[in-house]
């Protein structure tokens, strides 16, 4: 038994992190019983995530003092060391860059989330952290970056490692803050 | 009170907080016999003085209210036209104050939408790419200061133009919404805020900026 690890003095800020697990796995598994499909309440995980995303990136913008990223290496950079530390205390590391640049993997070596968390055969195919997912596209859509965020691994699933794949689509043009074309 | 409004405007250019910290320091309230030796006319829906200007009424003040009942643009409250009303001998002895008239929210919704435009421009006559913006507009009797955020939300700031310390508490304001605003799930993006803890976070660190206070961490 290994107690989870608190990071950040700003994670250590929220008090209990039990809490927090127990509080996420109370939500995954009504959202189970409200669907009862796994594939819906991965949809529905990852729209709650966007929710969060589109509203935690301006707390995360306030309290950090990161400028604009220039490309997808120094985005990938702040959010595995300064945003994962800020919010979850654990700083994943940023491997298997793509050829081109445009897609790389986040590796956990921890997930406050799934503490404590086994899943059952009924649920092989539940993403139980998809919120992270969501988080991630709605926050990096709010600073004009469409991105693609998929959990390639999982040690819930019987991975070795948590995995997270991102990809870069594309700049998003319409609404730029004024100053940023 | 050296600040003197805060202004939040959202990525499409709309108002969604306004708030005034000031008193107009010149209203005055004069009791008149007929006939009025003020002249009046309407502009802009109010009434305002055109000339006769005297004991501190000044030319462009606007009626604010008649017999200590604040008017209704050009009308009175009961809905009588104040210039017919002022024209009648029987409604005298009156007592009218007159003042800087305030902006309407409607107008403020304009200006600042005005001003989302005016800050696009700004950026596009920018020798170099990626300007900041307007960050400030400065006149003899204010200064406005602006920060745009990475999302394209923008927190503008009138103060007195020897007020120092904004540059911090549009930061601090920045911190109030994200948390005040932002963490309150019944509150929708984009949306004009209306959260009491936001007011009341605002006023707190106004009061602290006036005082020329800093903002502790995570106060």
């Amino acid at each position: 038994y290994v107690r989870p690890q608190g990071g950040a003095q700003d994670f250590k800020k929220w008090g209990n992190s039990e809490l927090f697990t127990l509080t996420y796995g109370a939500l995954v598994t009504q959202l189970c019983k409200d669907y009862e499909n796994d594939e819906e309440v991965n949809k529905q995980l990852d729209k709650m995530g966007y929710n969060i995303g589109v509203r935690l990136i301006e707390d995360f913008l306030a309290r950090s003092s990161v400028g604009r990223c220039h490309d997808f290496r120094e985005t990938a950079d702040v959010i595995a060391k300064v945003a994962f530390k800020m919010y979850l205390g654990i700083t994943p590391s940023v491997t298997n860059w793509s050829p081109a640049g445009d897609e790389f993997s986040l590796i956990l070596e921890s997930n406050p989330l799934v503490d404590f968390v086994e899943l059952p055969d009924n649920h092989s195919t539940l993403i139980y952290s998809n919120l992270l997912c969501g988080v991630l596209r709605g926050a990096l859509e709010m600073v004009q970056m469409a991105v693609d965020v998929r959990f390639a691994q999982d040690t819930l699933r019987g991975d070795n490692v948590t995995e997270i794949r991102m990809k870069f689509i594309k700049r998003i043009e319409e609404n730029l803050p004024a100053g940023d074309e | 009170m050296a600040i003197f409004s805060v202004y939040v405007i959202n990525k499409a250019g709309g108002l969604i907080y306004q708030y005034d910290n000031y008193v107009p320091r010149t209203e005055v309230e004069k009791t008149f016999s007929f006939p009025l030796d003020i002249v009046l006319k309407i502009h802009d829906d109010k009434v305002v003085v055109s000339f006769g200007q005297r004991d501190g009424i000044r030319v462009g003040h606007a009626v604010l209210s008649i017999n200590g009942v604040d008017v209704n643009g050009k009308n009175t409250a009961e809905g009588k036209e104040i210039l017919e009303y002022l024209k009648d001998a029987s409604n005298y002895p009156v007592s009218i104050r007159f003042g800087r008239a305030r902006l309407s929210s409607n107008e403020k919704l304009m200006l600042a939408s005005m001003f989302h435009s005016l800050f696009a421009i700004g950026s596009q006559l920018s020798p170099e790419a990626g300007s900041s913006g307007i960050e400030m507009l400065e006149t003899d009797m204010f200064k406005l200061h602006c920060f745009q955020t990475l999302t394209g939300i923008k927190f503008i700031v009138l103060a007195d133009p020897r007020q120092s310390g904004i540059d911090a508490l549009l930061r601090k304001i920045y911190e109030i919404y994200s948390d005040f605003a932002l963490k309150n799930p019944f509150y929708s993006l984009e949306m004009p805020i209306r959260c009491e803890l936001f007011d009341q976070n605002l006023k707190s660190a106004l009061e602290i900026a006036e005082k020329a206070g800093t903002f502790g961490p995570g106060s």
